[in-house]
């Protein structure tokens, strides 16, 4: 019926209406040889075409083709569901993620502290930890595992396990990763890596321990000077390379409006669209732009700022935390 | 009822098998559409046959059951077996890669599908498609 009238006039509208009809084909899951089949009876039962036998064996020739065509759509189409469901099933995992590594941010009078952690991807391969009691001592670890996704988010549990273990807001920084790297040795395998910073905040002498694993240097700003420094003394081995690891730790003391920024690489290796790395300068302005911020703030200034200068394309999971004391 | 094989040794043979499963789908009533649908299937069966087992045989005949009238197609080689059946019946898998035929693209040509294979001893595929 289309066919005929699109042979009497070829209009666009004609052309339009099989377009329509094709719609619902696709749709119905009618294969392309089938639809081949449709054309071949068509053009058959208009006689005034004086169709040749040359011409609808032609057709045969074609609905061969059309077969693998019609498998690769059909099973184009099944992939597509698995995909979905798939998609699902990690979306499921970040959520049971989230609930098992949740972390409450420390309520520590004088001193103010917050974070912000974005994954690239479903799932977050960067973990932010607080170790809070009754005591005049919060703790707080930041890991990364080299590599991201779900092998990565995996990981953190793990990570986490370990962390609660150590129970006290006052346990040194080194001796908390030395027992880290000690259960990341032995339960994971060879090539996986994490690299963490671990802080310990002294409320009462207004003192800042910190000890590294390979982890990216934080930040210490000094309000007076208005000036940013890295704490980077100690950038010790990644956690679980070799299972005997002591780490150093060093102190700081902080005055009022003093901060301690703690960044992952996802931070600190940002690139642009042109592959360009953000230099260690150009961060430091960013965050000197957003320094009279609360924390909390902060952190998601900088990370807004980053994702323009990312060209809305974050590669790394992104995690930034501050400690600030207030008074 | 009446039965017919070819074996398969070379690439030609693929060719043979077609041509008598087209005209077997033919005798028994098939349209064009279902008629190249079996002979895709049977090609499948054949190559896989001719690349994988080196030889082998196809053997297609009129088959009725439970009142129902199709066509049956058995492939059958002593080559060395298929180790994870449930892998290659996946969908996606094969060396094609997504295009959709292989293993899963003949089980979705016909209506069924059975298979026996043992590592190191060969495999035993059997498919039929019913008149409809
Ligand atoms: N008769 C057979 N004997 C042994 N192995 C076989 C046989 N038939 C299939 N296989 C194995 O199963 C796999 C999947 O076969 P299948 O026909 O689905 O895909 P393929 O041959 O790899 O690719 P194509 O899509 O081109 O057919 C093959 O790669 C082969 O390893
Ligand atoms: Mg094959």
């Amino acid at each position: 019926m289309l066919l005929s009238q699109y042979l009497k006039y070829q209009t666009e509208r004609n052309l339009y209406l099989g377009q329509n009809f094709s719609r619902h084909l696709v749709q119905k899951n009618i294969t392309p040889e089938e639809v081949i089949s449709i054309h071949k009876v068509a053009l058959e039962e208009i006689q005034e075409l004086g169709m040749t036998d040359t011409m609808i064996i032609s057709l045969d020739f074609l609905t061969e083709f059309m077969i693998q065509y019609g498998l690769a759509l059909r099973e184009h189409k099944i992939l597509v569901e698995q995909q979905e469901s798939m998609n699902h099933e990690i979306e499921l995992a970040a959520k049971v993620q989230n609930t098992m590594l949740r972390t409450k941010k420390p309520e520590l009078d004088g001193v103010d502290i917050d974070f912000l952690s974005v994954p690239a991807g479903k799932m977050n391969g960067d973990y932010v930890y607080f170790q809070d009691d009754d005591s005049d001592f919060v703790g707080i670890g930041v890991a990364d595992v080299v590599g991201k996704g779900i092998p990565a988010a995996l990981c953190m549990s793990m990570v986490k396990n370990g962390l609660d273990t150590l129970g006290q807001a006052s346990i040194s920084p080194a001796y908390a990763l030395d027992v880290l790297n000690r259960i990341v040795e032995k339960s994971v395998e060879d090539n996986m890596f994490i690299s963490m910073f671990y802080g310990r905040y002294d409320n009462e002498e207004s003192v800042f321990t910190y000890a590294s694993a390979g982890h990216e240097p934080a930040l210490y700003y000094c309000a007076r000077e208005e000036k940013f420094y890295d704490l980077d003394e100690s950038k010790g081995l990644l956690l679980g390379i070799l299972p005997d690891v002591h780490y150093m730790e060093s102190s700081i003391k902080l005055a009022k409006n003093d901060m301690i920024i703690i960044m992952t690489d996802g931070v600190t290796e940002c690139r642009t669209e042109n592959e360009r790395f953000l230099s260690r300068q150009e961060l430091i302005d960013m965050i000197y732009n957003v320094k009279d911020e609360t924390p909390g703030d902060l952190a998601h200034s900088v990370f807004k700022a980053l994702e323009k200068f990312q060209a809305f394309h974050q590669r790394d999971d992104f995690t930034l935390a501050v400690i600030k004391k207030v008074q | 009822m009446d039965v017919s094989s070819v074996s398969i040794l070379t690439e030609w043979d693929i060719v043979a098998a077609r041509q008598m499963g087209r005209s077997e789908a033919k005798t028994i009533g098939f349209g064009a559409v279902d008629q190249a649908r079996i002979t895709t299937a049977i090609s499948e069966l054949a190559r896989n046959i001719y690349l994988y087992a080196e030889q082998g045989s196809v053997t297609i005949g009129r088959f009725e059951k439970d009142g129902k009238v199709g066509i049956r197609v058995i492939a059958e080689d002593q080559g060395p077996g298929i180790g994870d059946v449930q892998l290659v019946l996946q969908d996606g898998y094969s060396s094609s890669y997504g295009l959709g035929a292989g293993l899963p693209g003949v089980k979705r040509l016909m209506d069924e599908f059975d298979i026996q294979t043992e590592v190191g001893e060969g495999t035993k595929i059997t498919i039929v498609k019913w008149l409809s």
